[in-house]
């Protein structure tokens, strides 16, 4: 009797803790953000706070390991947040599952996010079957970073131009530092870079309206054997991301010389590098296979995305404008590093005078978006499966290639189905908002909680 | 003399094989307190230069693990409690009640240790979600409210409990609740304890379940909290070490002060089968 | 009049059964009927986009060349992994329980550490002692003139480097139930077979062994059954890698049902280990009721 009459008030406690929360003043708008950016952005959000009273902004911050799967989980779950970041090429999945708000309006009447401010090949990801669905928040894309010391040493003051001026290159350097040092650090459980090949080599990855692979085409195979070839002569190691303990000591201690990376390296470079390599090291646009230079590269990068079933979504579409005016996108490169996603921005001195962003600048001027498709998270992952698996040699280049495609083919199967049923497979209009427009009221099942 | 020999020998041969298990433990306990980047760096240090806590400070201050760590003791606690009655009710009702069917029941319960949690997971998360307890406490405490391990291992126990005792109170005028609550309970206090540990525990170090259900960062437990570090901190041994110490610190001062009930609730489960 | 009389029991037995039931055996059904499916992220948003597919998902499964590497990796660790981490505990036990061991309880205490420590916590320190460059356990490899051995890069010691782990992590548990069972070995066994001369070697071999059989057995069923789950050592540590080479089937389902929410495979691949973890139960539990077991034996080994 006693027993339980001490247990009650606890029992009480985990029934007030249950399911279904009641909501509380002020407004709390939930923003997820990954990555360094999550921890910075958090700094941004007090003058926010300041400037929307009533108004209180819960940022969480999530690895990037995690970011994909927590945000479907998420989504399944019942418990989005208002405001996300999103990488943008996950951005055409969120359509298909109906989660994400689409944007045009907001932005023709917004004074602050103008569309022709940002660079066209990242808007663009953006947008699905011409609606617009995130705004560019920082942009991302890959090129080379780079020892100039050993570089120069090795015969090439300037960067390489070409592919073939690359091969020489990183065989000169490999020849320099020796069979325990490496030219490149590839790491190959990423998809990113034999996919940038790829673009870069014309290949279109998948074919017939993105309903199969494409990974036996002439363009894609040249490109796989160009990326095989630096590990067969042992230009970059072949235990990959696994080999190094610490990036930036092993590039301090010319482990690797080279490496195909994004801008947020330039803040940790700057950060982490001894003092006495900051000069001695800097980027460069992609080499591009034959003329043509700088070559494509991927338009990546973070866009922020408003929950279709939110509760919040005007003022989640504040905090977007805040985060989009140009000094604040200049405020969060001085302190992430991040690319501002506004070309204005560019303009600032700070910005101006990077000499480590003027690659980028660059690179951003010719940058492709990959295959717009729901399905693109698994297919890029079978990438980089299968380009493990042809590294370490347990398929040659024809079975990895047709395994790859054999498999492509299998996860692009729904879709298939989905285009013949003609149904809606780009924007889903949730049941319940179907309902709203057609009855006029409340539906049944849905995104919207 | 020709005894000593081997006894030396036997001890030597625990002694090294008990320093070989503490060994990694030990390591990340001294590499929790090394300046940062000092465990990686070349010579293979085993013990810190300096004596450092700023891992610890940074873990409780930047990254909030405090909250991980209640929301891993509420919790544990919260499981520990609920299961705990919920198994005693079943499994004294298996074994000193008769019903029909009850042997029946009993065998496909255990039948039912054989099939791996993760069939039902996902299910279980639809059904959870419908219920609107993803991402709350219910959701981790729900489908541990009860076990069939737990109520095997009461059983097991009630199994000797006199039915003269039960009998007498009966003829008392005791209600049947009365009897469990102030008769059964009391007298089945070491495998409850024992039970309790093992629950606690293992709630405490359950991983995937709230992996999976809980997505705000307010609700992580250590272990999520802790792989969620590791996504982004992994350059950063010596704070990771710290994490893992205070991880593992509260199961390990509860063993060590439990252990006698955790490891005969091991033995008594095994040998009887 | 009497009123009939509701059997208590059902009192006691409902809210264990309910929760069971309800929060168990239930999705457990569920599991079966979503196998059938195709319930992916398309039917997530909306149910219209869901289809029948019968034993498509299972057909899928078998065609799946990463289903096979997953059931490959799973029954290399289990089948290696399990008699090592048996052998080991079974040796721990036995020196445990030697007369002339002092301190028996801190020893047994220090073994069983492990096996309380939060997995999550250890696998990451783990990660850190088999690094290629900086890792402990490379470096004691060293002194003893062994080459580095890329643990958790190369394909070939990525699995040794779990079992390893798992072995380390997990004698303990069995070493306990094993102590238990030799304890309840009578001592007058042993006192007739040291009279009838037999070597300690042969004490063990014909008085512990067959002892021991029902111990044995019930720690190689839970230890089977235990194992073929293997799913957090490899999340953690090697996310199945390097070249899918750590990819174990309750992996597998993890990543097909929570990273790509294929719910329907999924749910196969879940119900095809539950059949092979049932399957080989029930072989082992054939086996070891076919075994002699009882006191017959000792006498007829030592018997002049």
């Amino acid at each position: 009797m006693s027993l339980l009459a001490r247990l009650r008030p606890g029992l009480l406690l985990l029934v007030l803790l249950g399911c279904r929360a009641e909501s509380v003043t002020p407004v709390v708008v939930k923003f997820w953000a990954m990555g360094r950016e999550g921890e910075v952005v958090q700094q941004l959000v007090p003058e926010f706070e300041r400037l929307t009273p009533g108004l209180r902004v819960r940022v969480q911050q999530i690895p990037w390991s995690a970011a994909h799967e927590k945000l479907l989980t998420a989504y399944v779950g019942n418990a989005m947040p208002d405001l996300f970041q999103v990488g943008n090429t996950w951005i055409p999945e969120f359509v298909a599952l109906g989660a994400i708000e689409p944007l045009d309006e907001r932005m023709a009447h917004s004074s602050i996010v103008r569309s022709d401010d940002y660079f066209p090949g990242i808007l663009d990801t953006n947008v699905i079957d011409g609606v617009t669905y995130g705004v560019p928040w920082y942009v991302d894309t890959r090129l080379l970073f780079y020892r100039t010391d050993i570089l120069a040493q090795a015969g090439y003051p300037q960067p390489p131009t070409t592919w073939a001026a690359w091969l020489d290159a990183m065989t000169r350097i490999k020849q320099q530092v020796g069979p325990a040092n490496y030219a490149i650090l590839l790491p190959f459980t990423e998809w990113q870079v034999p996919v940038i090949l790829a673009l870069q080599r014309g290949a279109t990855l998948l074919r017939d309206n993105d309903q199969y692979g494409d990974f036996r085409s002439p363009e894609f195979r040249s490109s796989f054997e160009f990326y095989l070839d630096l590990l067969r002569r042992d230009l970059a190691p072949r235990g990959g991301q696994a080999q190094i303990a610490n990036l930036y000591q092993d590039f301090t201690s010319g482990y690797f010389s080279m490496y195909i990376s994004g801008p947020w390296n330039i803040g940790e470079f700057r950060a982490r590098l001894p003092a006495s390599l900051q000069d001695r090291w800097l980027t460069a646009p992609m080499p591009a296979p034959d003329g043509g230079y700088p070559g494509t590269s991927v338009a990546g990068g973070s866009s922020l995305a408003i929950f279709r079933g939110s509760q919040h979504k005007d003022l989640a579409w504040k905090m977007i404008e805040y985060l989009s005016e140009p000094p604040l996108q200049l405020q969060f490169y001085r302190l992430t590093g991040d690319l501002p996603a506004r070309k204005s921005a560019w303009a600032d001195g700070d910005l101006a005078h990077n000499r480590y962003a003027h690659a980028f600048w660059q690179q951003l001027q010719g940058v492709q978006s990959t295959p717009k498709i729901p399905e693109w998270e698994r297919i890029a992952d079978k990438i980089s499966q299968y380009t493990e698996a042809a590294i370490r040699g347990d398929m040659d280049v024809d079975a990895a290639l047709t395994a790859l495609d054999s498999d492509v083919d299998g996860l692009l199967e729904k879709r298939r189905w989905m285009l013949r049923q003609a149904k809606n497979v780009g924007p889903a209009v949730p049941a319940a908002v179907r309902a709203e427009q057609s009855e006029g009221s409340a539906g049944t099942a849905g995104a919207t909680h | 003399m020709k005894r000593v020999g081997p006894a030396v020998v036997l001890h030597l041969v625990l002694a090294v094989a008990a320093g070989v298990t503490l060994l990694p433990l030990l390591w990340m306990l001294s590499a929790s307190l090394m300046p940062a980047g000092e465990a990686t760096a070349f010579g293979h240090r085993l013990f810190p230069s300096t004596v450092t806590f700023e891992h610890y400070r940074a873990l409780f201050t930047r990254l909030n693990l405090a909250r991980d760590a209640a929301n891993s003791a509420l919790l544990a606690a919260a499981v520990t409690l609920i299961s705990l009655v919920l198994n005693s009710m079943a499994g004294y009702a298996f074994a000193k009640f008769r019903f029909a069917g009850r042997d029946r029941i009993f065998r496909i319960l255990l039948a039912a240790l054989v099939i791996p949690g993760q069939v039902a997971m996902l299910p279980l998360f639809l059904m959870l979600r419908e219920l609107g307890c993803i991402n709350t406490y219910w959701g981790v405490i729900i489908p541990g409210m009860a076990s069939i391990f737990g109520i095997f291992l009461i059983r097991q126990y009630a199994l000797s409990i006199p039915d003269s005792l039960l009998d007498a109170a009966r003829i008392d005028g005791a209600g049947e609740f009365r009897i469990y609550w102030s008769l059964v309970l009391p007298v089945c206090k070491p495998i409850l304890v024992t039970l309790a540990i093992f629950t606690f525990m293992g709630t405490w170090n359950d991983f995937l379940w709230p992996l999976i259900v809980l997505t705000d960062s307010d609700m992580y437990t250590l272990p999520v909290a802790l792989a969620n570090l590791v996504g982004e901190h992994v350059q950063d041994t010596e704070l990771m070490m710290a994490g893992s110490v205070l991880t593992v610190l509260p199961v390990v001062i509860v063993f060590m002060a439990l252990q006698r009930y955790y490891i005969e609730g091991i033995m008594s489960g095994g040998v009887k089968e | 009049m009497t009123r009939p009389r509701i059997n208590p029991a059902y009192g006691f037995l409902a809210p264990a059964l309910a929760v069971i039931a309800v929060f168990f055996f239930v999705p457990v059904v569920a599991s079966v009927l979503l196998s059938i499916t195709d319930f992916d992220i398309y039917a997530v948003a909306s149910l219209a986009n869901l289809r029948f597919v019968g034993y498509g998902n299972y057909a899928h499964l078998l065609r799946d060349p990463l289903f096979w590497v997953a059931l490959k990796n799973t029954a290399y660790f289990v089948f290696v992994a399990g008699p090592l981490s048996i052998a080991v505990s079974l040796t721990a036990a036995v020196l445990l329980s030697a007369k002339l061991v002092r301190f028996k309880a801190a020893f047994r205490t220090i073994f069983f550490l492990p096996v309380i420590t939060t997995l999550v916590a250890v696998a990451v320190v783990w990660r850190y002692l088999y690094h290629l460059r900086f890792g402990l356990l490379n470096y004691g490899l060293s002194l003893v003139g062994i080459g580095p051995i890329d643990w958790l890069g190369d394909p070939a010691w990525a699995m040794p480097a779990i079992i390893l782990l798992t072995v380390w992590k997990n004698f303990g548990f069995n070493m306990v139930i094993f102590i238990a069972g030799l304890q309840s070995i009578p001592d007058r066994l042993y006192e007739a077979a040291s009279l009838d001369g037999a070597s300690t070697l042969r004490q063990f071999w014909h008085v512990t062994l067959p002892m021991l059989a029902p111990t044995f057995a019930f720690v190689a069923i839970i230890t089977l059954i235990g194992y073929f789950q293997l799913f957090a050592e490899p999340y953690v540590m090697t996310q199945g890698g390097p070249g899918q080479s750590t990819l174990s089937v309750a992996l597998l389902m993890y990543q097909e049902g929570f990273r790509w929410w294929n719910m329907g495979y999924a749910a196969a691949v879940a119900f095809v280990l539950f059949a092979i973890i049932l399957a080989l139960t029930l072989v082992s539990l054939r086996l070891r009721a076919g075994a002699p077991v009882g006191t017959a034996e000792p006498q007829r080994g030592l018997a002049r």
